[in-house]
């Protein structure tokens, strides 16, 4: 039932009060910005923590290869370990269950030149599944395929910005560009979110380099990425199942750390969710005790009224007003400031990650931002608790003896 | 009106107790004005309360305008507070963020009435005072007496039966407690009964009775001439 004239003897105490109201008001409206504000931070903080990750698929291992360290099957130190397609063609058999795509590389540096136009690039010979390990977005045109590898074919996929420096034209595909003096036709343009500096490299099948590039099937390194659903334990294994048998294949020491290296992304991965768990902790805690401290905060407020409406209550009663009626001018009161406190509280809190966001880029702070369903989360903590902590209060004070309240000076 | 019988009351201190009211019959009709008389301690006070239901017995009977006071819940007091009762205290009582007129109507909002009636009601009642030009001033902008008179005024707004003076005139001058005084006086002329608590002999004298009171027992209890303020 919505009584009209307990409404308003509510906002006359409300507006008629200014101090206590903006007492209570405050720290509620505080609480709440605070809350917003910290838990915006440090949202901004992992954010930048998983922006580090790269553009890169999270579930990539790079396998390289390098000189032995030590001695082993009767070779000597220093033996260059070489992989080449038969490896490619083990481990994408051997560990075809796990592997969701696999590529060879082979690097090498190159100038192109287009009309005039000169420049130098890094270029990487692949297979087809490179694209979607390196996460490169086709612009225009296609990436290398299958035909293109198993004919050797002389076509290249440019980045973004060797188009750039290359063209002056929009139309690209289908034009030869000089790279070493061997024309290549361009079939397609890519662009990587991540990283400039990968924007930068021409793709070529890897078939083509081989046969360009010393007439072999060298490679120079593998990348793979691993199916997800496995989990990041069973990727860390994985990583460690294939380093030994590539060392197995060469004859290399198992113990000898050079000669094979793998990276593996399962185990960064595990280390920044490590990290991500303890600044979740860390959150946490800072924001529960925020929200404790504006609990306590408006309890004591909320005592403290009550214990200065004791005169007030007095005459009440002694007019006759029923302690229901004295309960419901103290709680709906509390409710209301604190409801519209939390409110004003999650605005600021809100407005001031979005004012200042942007600038706190150099602070490892990106596109700070808090979930706006757990500030509203917070208001209500605080909206019950000071419920709660005037509800004890003003019960007593209802249930006072009037003239015991009007002796209260 | 009025009805007590075999009336005791005691407070615990600590570990003893202290037996204030010990016993007391008072009998007052309709359309009385008794002064209760006594040296502090000498339990009127407490006596103005119980009679006010602000306070409990612990034993004897209370008959209120035939109602017997006994064992009341809170809201069942306040009932009977609301509808039988007038308060009018020595530190006036008025709600301070509240204005005259709304510090009046107060009493009426507890009875139920509406918005519009209350505020008639209450405006009668403050130009009966003498006050109606001051309704709308906070009681911090108000003399003592003037003060005194809006809570005159709040306590007649509900019309009670019985009206409750506690030290009325206690904290202001003498001027100004003889008009007051005067103003109950009229009042009284007009019907309504007042029981009026005080330590001042000539205050006292304004009644038409004076009943006193000393360690818990009513030593004295005479009809006087009333002297007219």
């Amino acid at each position: 039932m919505f009584d009209l004239d307990l409404w308003r003897e509510i906002f006359q105490s409300i507006s008629k009060n200014k101090l206590r109201t903006l007492l209570s008001g405050g720290t509620v409206i505080f609480a709440i910005m605070l809350f917003a504000i910290l838990f915006g931070l440090a949202n901004g903080l992992q954010n930048t923590f998983s922006e580090g990750m790269g553009g890169d698929a999270e579930n990539t291992i790079f396998i390289n290869s390098g000189r032995t360290a030590k001695a082993g099957k009767g070779n000597q130190v220093g033996r260059r370990i070489q992989f080449d397609n038969a490896l490619l063609s083990t481990l994408k058999d051997e560990f075809k269950d796990d592997i969701e795509f696999i590529t060879a590389r082979v690097n090498k540096n190159v100038v192109a030149s287009y009309k005039g136009e000169k420049n130098n690039y890094s270029l990487r010979a692949v297979n087809p599944d490179h694209q979607f390990i390196e996460k490169s977005e086709l612009v225009s045109g296609r990436f290398i395929n299958q035909r293109d590898l198993q004919e050797s074919t002389k076509v290249i996929v440019i980045g973004r910005l060797v188009k750039e420096d290359l063209f002056k034209t929009e139309k690209v595909i289908g034009e030869y560009i000089d790279l070493n003096k061997i024309q290549y036709k361009v079939v397609g343009v890519y662009q990587d979110i991540g990283d400039d500096n990968e924007e930068r490299i021409i793709y070529m099948p890897l078939t083509t380099a081989q046969r360009i590039y010393g007439n072999n099937d060298f490679i120079d390194q593998i990348n793979l990425t691993y199916n997800l659903s496995m989990g990041l334990d069973n990727a860390i294994a994985l990583g460690t199942n294939i380093e030994s048998r590539i060392k197995k294949i060469f004859n290399v020491e198992p113990s000898d750390q050079r000669a094979v290296r793998i990276r593996n992304r399962a185990t960064e991965a595990n280390s920044i969710n490590q990290f991500n768990s303890v600044l979740d902790i860390l959150i946490w805690i800072i924001g529960l005790g925020t929200l404790i401290a504006g609990i306590v905060g408006i309890s004591n407020i909320m005592i403290f009224i009550v214990k200065e409406r004791t005169k007030e209550i007095g005459i009440r009663k002694a007019l006759g007003a029923p302690p229901r009626s004295i309960q419901s001018i103290i709680l709906i009161e509390s409710v209301l400031i604190t409801s519209i406190s939390g409110y004003v509280g999650l605005l600021l809190g809100i407005g001031i990650l979005e004012a200042y966001g942007p600038s706190l880029d150099t602070y490892f702070i990106t596109d700070p931002s808090v979930d706006t369903k757990l500030v509203v989360r917070a208001t209500l903590t605080l909206i019950i608790s000071g419920f709660i902590a005037a509800y004890i209060p003003a019960k007593r004070a209802s249930q006072i003896k009037p003239i015991i309240a009007l002796r209260d000076e | 009106m009025l009805d007590i019988k075999n009336l005791n009351k005691s407070y615990k201190m600590g570990d003893s107790s202290l037996h204030v009211l010990k016993g007391i019959d008072l009998f007052a009709k309709s359309g009385e004005m008794v002064a209760i008389m006594g040296s502090s301690g000498s339990g009127k006070s407490t006596l103005l309360n119980i009679i006010g239901i602000l306070d409990e017995a612990d034993s004897g009977d209370y008959v209120l305008d035939g109602v017997e006071i006994k064992d009341l819940n809170e809201k069942k007091a306040a009932n009977y507070r609301n509808r039988f009762l007038g308060f009018v205290f020595q530190s006036f009582n008025l709600i301070n963020y509240k204005n005259a007129m709304e510090n009046v109507a107060l009493p009426l909002y507890y009875q139920g009435l509406k918005r519009k009636e209350r505020q008639e009601k209450a405006m009668f009642h403050l130009e009966k005072v003498g006050l109606a030009e001051w309704a709308t001033h906070l009681p911090s902008e108000l003399s003592g007496g003037q003060k005194q008179r809006v809570a005159i005024a709040r306590a007649l707004a509900s019309e009670p039966k019985l009206l409750l003076a506690d030290e009325p005139t206690g904290a202001l001058d003498t001027a100004t407690s003889h008009d007051i005084m005067q103003f109950l006086q009229q009042l009284n002329d007009e019907g309504k009964t007042i029981l009026l608590v005080t330590h001042e002999e000539d205050i006292a004298k304004m009644c038409k009775r004076i009943v006193r009171l000393r360690d818990g027992v009513i030593i004295e209890d005479n009809v006087i001439k009333q002297v007219r303020a």
